[in-house]
């Protein structure tokens, strides 16, 4: 078992958080038009990274989401952060 | 190669069996290949094997980063099935059930392949009503269905929980008769050996860290033991697709999960089918020599860890215990994960990689030990001829920005 630290709560049993997204995606302009190419890369396109991640994790019991960087082959968490307080 | 019969088997009993030959050798690379096959899982060695029995294409290497079938090959739970809803995946992995029942001939190796049936069970009026559409949807695929009831069911599993205040009472059920079980080893083993003999090299702790393209076309690979030239080459490298597209500058519609699986202490008989129950997603059968292989869902995290986590094992052991009661002191001998490549609608993706010279055959996420043939004869097929067969046509990458997708994780409600 694993202990994730919500950025809002403190540290908690792996099983109250749910994987979200990678992050770093940014949405397309939708108010331009987009090619089907960009919105399919956007929609279904996964960096998949072997190694250290960024992704974006919410906490279940109070709904935040956040962003976690981790290992994803040793499972080793290096932080979490507020998805605001993005460090630089 | 020594020809597998019952007269050498005999033979060579007298003979203290020293006669045996090495099932594969173990060959140096060369400089240069007319087509190079990245992985050495079961997808991998069976494109080598039919590029050269379908495609006359002998001159050709498996590059395999550790052992042969030590990813998902070795960590499956050897379930072979066609069950699917959608008319493409009918076709596609139908073929693939018809490549499997003609494999151990095929290779003089027996894979053991046991047809012992598949049932997914329904747990109320309304699963039923879905498990006759289900039925439906695969008969006029033509794929063999049957729709069972509760006693009919029972029949098949004897076993099953019968307490009237159960959580998930069996109404019935769908089988499949021409499902069942392989040896997963043997099918690694005897795909390689029959393409070793064919003239294939299988290059074993052979890592691709690299692709060398000129004027954008991929004409070889770097690795760990230097560089191969290749005129074509084909990844069948499951869970890790996405590491090797990021070496060619793309990437896939795909994330990788951990996939666990377990086998408890040898038992007497008591299962002689594959039994899923979709409101635990738990499934389990039993293997030859007694151990309940039991299998579930994905652990929910991407991971390339290689083993699974606590609350899956939970989820999938107390979904067991719920369909058996009598199985809940059974004890584990082994868990397990492989990591698989699961896409958005649950599809492969077999087709051009988008960069050219380099085709894909991955994203069977968690089905891949079932598409083992089929996956290997369509890969084969795009490299020897630079077009697609019909029947991987429909799960080519542009599926994607065309949303033509194949929904089969919506649609036959299996667990993956």
């Amino acid at each position: 078992m694993q202990i994730f630290t919500c950025p809002f709560c403190g540290p908690r049993d792996e099983r109250e958080f749910h994987f979200a997204a990678e992050a770093g995606k940014t949405r397309p302009d939708t108010t331009r038009q987009i090619d089907p190419e960009t919105w399919a890369t956007y929609l279904h396109a996964q960096r998949n990274d072997k190694g250290r991640t960024r992704e974006v994790w919410m906490h279940l019991p109070c709904s935040e989401l956040f962003l976690m960087e981790r290992d994803s082959v040793t499972m080793e968490v290096f932080s979490t952060h507020p998805l605001r307080k993005e460090p630089q | 190669m020594t020809r597998y019969s019952a007269f050498t088997l005999f033979r060579e009993g007298l003979r203290g069996h020293k006669g045996w030959s090495k099932a594969w050798r173990s060959p140096e690379p060369k400089p240069e290949y007319d087509a190079i096959v990245i992985g050495g899982g079961g997808h991998g060695l069976a494109t080598a094997y039919y590029l050269a029995k379908n495609h006359k294409i002998t001159n050709v290497a498996v590059l395999e980063k550790g052992w042969l079938g030590g990813g998902n090959t070795g960590r499956n739970t050897t379930v072979i099935r066609s069950n699917y809803f959608y008319p493409e995946s009918a076709a596609l992995y139908d073929f693939g059930v018809k490549l499997y029942e003609g494999l151990s001939r095929d290779l003089n190796y027996n894979i053991m392949f046991s047809q012992r049936g598949m049932i997914v069970t329904a747990h109320s009026e309304h699963d039923m009503e879905m498990a006759a559409r289900q039925t439906n949807a695969m008969r006029l695929n033509g794929v063999d269905a049957e729709l069972l009831d509760r006693d009919q069911v029972l029949k098949r599993i004897p076993l099953a929980n019968t307490r009237p205040d159960c959580r998930h009472p069996i109404h019935g059920g769908v089988l499949q008769p021409r499902a069942g079980t392989g040896r997963h080893d043997a099918v690694a083993w005897g795909l390689a050996r029959a393409a070793d003999s064919r003239g294939v090299d299988i290059i074993q702790n052979c890592e691709v860290q690299g692709f060398i393209t000129e004027a954008g076309r991929c004409v070889g690979v770097e690795t760990s033991l230097g560089p191969i030239r290749a005129g074509v080459i084909g990844a069948a490298t499951a869970g890790h697709s996405s590491v090797i597209a990021q070496m060619a500058g793309l990437q896939l519609p795909i994330t990788s999960y951990a996939l666990q699986a377990f086998v408890s202490e040898p038992l007497k008989p008591v299962m002689d089918t594959v039994w899923l129950a979709p409101p635990f997603a738990t499934y389990f059968s039993q293997s030859d020599k007694g151990g309940l292989v039991i299998g579930g869902g994905l652990d929910r995290v991407p991971s390339y860890g290689q083993r699974g986590n606590l609350p899956m094992q939970e989820t999938v052991l107390a979904g067991l215990a719920e369909m058996v009661p009598a199985l809940a002191k059974v004890k584990l001998l082994r868990h397990w994960a492989g990591i698989v490549d699961v896409t958005p609608d649950s599809s492969p993706i077999i087709g051009p990689s988008g960069l050219d010279g380099l085709y894909l055959n991955c994203g069977w996420g968690t089905g891949g030990f079932k598409s083992i043939p089929v996956g290997g004869w369509l890969l084969a097929h795009l490299m020897a001829t630079g077009r697609h067969d019909p029947l991987s046509q429909p799960f080519d990458l542009t599926r994607f920005p065309t949303g033509r997708l194949i929904d089969e994780g919506a649609a036959s409600g299996i667990a993956h």
